[in-house]
């Protein structure tokens, strides 16, 4: 086709972005059968990351991009490993199944344009999230998503709870963004890199600054916030107000993992630390458990798997930090796992909701009559979420539990976490498999009384997920040979194989996970009596950081209307006071502060003629007139007497561009002011009080004293005439013009004389708008 | 002569800035109009001051003769006059409008924009 | 104002004046003068024939809004920097050509487009800055408004 690989990819890159644009005109002119064409694009760019796969797993890295600014060494350029190719092909792969699913669960909803717009717009920043090299597209993209999420959870923006919470993440994700800037500023400021492919090769020397923990710090502050970590976890259960497809691809599968996908991709040149191996197994810790046991205390079932993704969040972010290869492994093949299985499970609580009508776990029973096929893809799901045998999940729990016992008292502690965790995940996996479907079907207020099987577009997504983690899980050779091993790699930055195959073995794992099965089992049996165990838990503690940030959010905007009161009464007279005793402090402090007045300035050199000295005298006369002015005429001509001065000034010191323009500029301004002034009242004497008399004239004295300070200080030190000299030498020889004033005007400062012109045409358009538009908008 | 100029210049400073802080717009418009000329001033007295030779390279040569006049500041400055003369009328059409339409040319009777009651700002979502 | 003898020799006056101004924008480049001044000097005389024959006499002898005229001459200016453009050369550089007319040699470049863009602009914008301040109502149609604040009680301040 004569396109070379790099534009493939930089297509795949802005396809999403395209569909993005044209998602509300087609969804207008074909309805929700336009989500399938849409869908083109996220696959296609899928197809296009999917021939990559060969490469990579030979230990290859494919670079590719354009230079942008290469003056301030900007480059839009892509960097794909085992990491970031897996992570672009999730995205991609969900989404394509995303775009159908939503085109059936939002049919006939009158902005599913709009939706799909956004949602494609998402999935062109995650991409490019995952793909950057470089820091500033990365910090670009990474915001980029938070704005998308803060759309899409606001989609149903009629609804104040919707509104909060998209109006929650944004602040958390955002504010966590801005600190990922600063670290990433300063990682650029010690490392003098910009680029992920280039500082993934640092060793040491990072680690040794003695920035490295203010980086580690600030990238956590990024990282964290973006995969609700505790203690930032709350926005993304409220995130939950969101429509389901959403949740499902925003966040469980991709936007959420930004930050874990970040920490592995550091984790080369900032892991392997003490702060890295306390810090994120801590925080990560906490999460899981914190995440799971609150995912007991709902019946919503979309809460439920929301927590339980904060959990597996936690559990990612503890094996990053763990310190040890197998735990990067696992995470690796933990994180695969949960993208398929968190997926579907979320599609098909959608599916039920869209269905039912409801998804309240204690409404629901006996739903496998109606929709069997919905039914299998959350059996296949859930025990992949259990991490039963045969399945993706399993090698991802047995791997953990490897990584984790080694027998001393940390790997105890934390192989504890992960099982309470596990245990409880299975709990809800189960729970949200068979509860709503096994058992008898009974009738509740909000449940649908006629139910049916999900209509193609909804049932695809979920299932090709479902049967994806358990595909995975038989055919684990080939995953690992494409995808689990070559990520590991890229993480650790030295060349790993994973081998675990889905055959249980013997060994302290493998009675781990018999014990999380049973534990996860017998939860699973009391879930009721659990839930309003957990529920009663909870409350005890009482408010946490969700009602916090309320809080915190209404100091703020009451400190801010204070603060607005305090910088802002309302009287003209006080901003300008303030801004001249600032300009008057700052011209007299410095130089008396630090000794650097000016001499007493000579006597004037070469004496001053006669016309230089009656000129000079007449605009002080003028200046004088017009402070005592009492009525219209005076202020005109005294006006008009000082600037004719300044223009003769100007005349007499070889200046006579500025001289003519000068009188021409006086001349209209007496002609303007003439035609308003006849309009306008002045008041015979200035009425201020004595005292304020006194105090501004004192401040406007100041104030001038200041600029005869600093001009004749500026005397006192030569002139530097490199500008000068080049507009000397060159005027003539370059420009072909005589009048270097004209030509510096025209040619070598044109730039800068198109603004003026347009400052000129565009006070010109403001007058003509003040002058028509009159109050109540009415114009004669 | 520097020094002359200095002074001048720190006198058309001090008046325009204590015409602007008057209340009443009609001066303080009085003292911008000052103020721009001040200003130009300002940078034409920094790029140094040079009888009666204009900037104009003379037929036959390709530089200014050495006593020429600095054609920098004039070239900044001309720009400026014509500036400031387009936002002077602007403030004034400005003033006149606000004079007509609020009735008032005492500014802190103008709160159209600021009003003293300014309720806070809405709570919640 | 409107005496005769401005009513007689205004357009006179005028029309000289248009011409110098036409006069000081073209020898701006190596003369002084240029853009700036010669549309602030047509503007005065413009301004000249304004008060002799009044408002609508310059917009009629304008024929077209000077907004537009000034919108025309920022549109002239752009351009021709943007010239350079498509000869290779950064934004804003000056180009020349030398054409032969009549056996004369006259020099024409983007950079005396480009002045005559801001000529344009300088006459267009004071112009209607001008025009829209005469066309205004007087003082008259002011004292309708009154209230509190109005301008008849405002003596005592």
């Amino acid at each position: 086709m004569g396109m070379n690989a790099p534009a493939w990819t930089f297509a795949a890159l802005f396809l999403p972005f395209l569909a993005a644009a044209l998602a509300p005109v087609l969804v207008g002119r074909f309805g929700a059968r336009a989500a399938w064409f849409l869908a083109l694009a996220p696959f296609l760019s899928f197809l296009n990351f999917l021939r990559f796969f060969g490469e990579i797993s030979r230990g290859e890295v494919v670079t590719g991009g354009y230079m942008w600014a290469p003056s301030l060494n900007l480059s839009f350029s892509w960097f794909l490993d085992g990491l970031s190719l897996t992570f672009a092909a999730l995205v991609t792969g969900i989404g394509t199944l995303i775009v159908i699913y939503s085109g059936g669960y939002l049919k006939g909803h009158p902005h599913q344009g709009r939706f799909l717009a956004f949602m494609l717009l998402f999935m062109g920043a995650m991409l490019g999230l995952v793909v950057s090299d470089s820091f500033l597209m990365l910090f670009a993209y990474w915001e980029l998503t938070s704005i998308a999420s803060f759309l899409l959870i606001g989609f149903d923006h009629e609804r104040p709870a919707a509104r909060r919470a998209a109006l929650q993440a944004l602040l958390v994700t955002g504010g966590g963004g801005l600190c990922l800037l600063a670290g990433l500023v300063l990682l650029w400021d010690v490392t003098g890199i910009t680029q992920m492919s280039l500082l993934i090769h640092m060793e040491t020397s990072l680690r040794e600054s003695p920035f490295y923990l203010a980086i580690l710090l600030l990238v956590l502050g990024g990282c964290f916030t973006k995969s609700a970590q505790f203690p930032f976890h709350f926005w993304l259960p409220n995130a939950m107000e969101a429509p389901t497809p959403v949740s499902a691809y925003l966040h469980s599968a991709t936007m959420v993992k930004a930050g874990v996908y970040l920490l592995m991709r550091l984790q080369p040149a900032l892991g392997a630390t003490p702060a890295w191996e306390i810090l994120l197994p801590f925080f990560g810790g906490i999460t899981l458990v914190a995440g799971a046991l609150m995912a007991l205390r709902h019946t919503d079932m979309k809460m439920m798997l929301a927590y339980t993704t904060m959990a597996s969040l936690g559990l990612l972010v503890m094996l990053t930090g763990f310190g040890s290869p197998h735990a990067v492994e696992a995470a690796v093949l933990y994180l695969v796992a949960h993208a398929l299985f968190k997926g579907a499970l979320f599609m098909i609580v959608g599916a039920i909701d869209h269905e039912a009508g409801t998804r309240d776990i204690s409404k629901l029973a006996g739903l496998r009559k109606f929709m069997p096929w919905t039914f299998a893809a959350a059996v296949l799901a859930a025990l992949s979420m259990a991490g039963l045998p045969l399945f993706f999940g399993f090698l991802a729990k047995e791997e953990i539990y490897a990584a984790l016992a080694a027998g001393n008292p940390r790997a105890v502690f934390f192989t504890t976490l992960a099982l309470i965790g596990n245990a409880l995940m299975f709990a809800v996996a189960f729970g949200i498999a068979f509860k709503p479907f096994l058992g008898v079907f009974a009738h509740h207020e909000g449940v649908r009384h006629h139910i049916h099987e999900a209509p193609l577009s909804i049932f695809l997504g979920p299932a090709a997920l479902a049967l994806a983690g358990l595909v995975a899980g038989l055919a684990s050779g080939v995953v690992h040979t494409y995808v689990s091993s070559p990520m590991a790699s890229a993480i650790l930055h030295e060349t790993v194989t994973i081998d675990i195959s889905t055959l249980p073995h013997i060994g302290l794992p493998l009675f781990l996970s018999l014990v999380t099965i049973a534990f996860g089992l017998a939860i699973f049996w009391k879930l009721s009596r659990v839930r309003s165990l957990m529920a009663a838990l909870f409350e005890s503690l009482g408010p946490g950081p969700d009602r916090g940030f309320d809080t915190a959010l209404n100091a703020l905007l009451h400190f801010a209307a204070s603060v607005t009161r305090i910088v802002q009464p309302g009287r003209l007279e006080i901003y300008i006071t303030i801004t001249f005793v600032l300009v008057a402090a700052m011209l007299l402090v410095p130089p008396i502060v630090f000794g650097e007045l000016p001499g007493l300035p000579p006597l004037p050199a070469g004496g001053v003629l006669v016309q230089e000295g009656l000129f000079l005298g007449i605009a002080v006369i003028g200046i004088a007139a017009v402070l005592r002015a009492g009525d219209r005429l005076t202020a005109i001509v005294s006006l008009g007497i000082q600037g004719f001065a300044v223009a003769v000034i100007f005349l007499l010191f070889g200046a006579p561009d500025l001289s003519f323009t000068q009188f021409m500029v006086e001349t209209l301004s007496v002609v303007i002011l003439a035609l308003v002034m006849t309009r306008l009242r002045l008041s015979p004497s200035d009425s201020r009080p004595i005292g304020q008399r006194l105090f501004d004239g004192i401040l406007a004295i100041a104030c001038g004293l200041g600029f005869t300070l600093l001009l004749l200080k500026t005397f006192e030190t030569p002139f530097d005439n490199v500008l000068t000299d080049f507009f000397n030498a060159y005027s003539k020889v370059i420009a072909h013009g005589a009048n270097v004033v004209n030509v510096i005007i025209v040619d070598f400062r044109g730039t800068d004389t198109l603004g003026e012109i347009a400052v000129v045409t565009i006070t010109g358009l403001a007058v003509l708008a003040l002058i028509r538009v009159r109050a109540g908008g009415k114009t004669p | 002569m520097e020094t002359l100029f200095a002074v001048l210049i720190g006198l058309f400073f001090a008046a325009a800035i204590y015409l602007m802080l008057s209340k009443y717009t009609v001066r303080i418009l009085l003292g911008v109009a000052l103020l721009g000329n001040a200003v130009n001033l300002l940078l034409f007295t920094t790029g140094g001051l040079t009888r009666e030779v204009p900037p104009i390279i003379p037929a036959g040569s390709d530089v200014l003769s050495t006593v020429a006049a600095n054609p920098l500041p004039q070239a900044l400055i001309l720009t400026a006059i014509v500036i400031s003369f387009s936002f002077f009328a602007f403030l004034l059409v400005l003033t006149y409008r606000a004079y007509q339409e609020l009735g008032t040319d005492n500014t802190d009777k103008m709160r159209l924009a600021e009003p003293t009651d300014e309720p806070l700002p809405p709570m919640g979502y | 104002m409107n005496t005769l003898i401005l009513r007689t020799v205004a357009p006179f006056v005028t029309a000289l004046t248009l011409l110098f101004s036409v006069f000081v924008l073209l020898r701006g480049h190596n003369e002084p003068g240029g853009g700036f001044i010669g549309g602030l000097i047509a503007v005065s005389g413009l301004a000249l024939y304004g008060i002799a024959f009044g408002v609508g006499a310059v917009r009629r002898a304008l024929h077209f809004h000077p907004m537009a005229i000034a919108g025309a001459g920022l549109f002239l200016s752009t351009l021709s920097g943007t010239i350079s453009l498509f000869a290779g050369v950064p934004f804003m550089t000056g180009l020349w050509i030398y054409p032969h007319l009549f056996g004369t040699e006259i020099p024409l470049s983007t950079v005396m487009s480009f002045d005559l863009g801001v000529y344009l602009v300088v006459l267009g914008a004071i112009t209607s800055i001008a025009l829209a301040l005469e066309q205004e109502p007087g003082p008259e149609a002011d004292e309708r408004q009154s209230g509190p604040d109005g301008p008849q009680k405002r003596g005592d301040v």
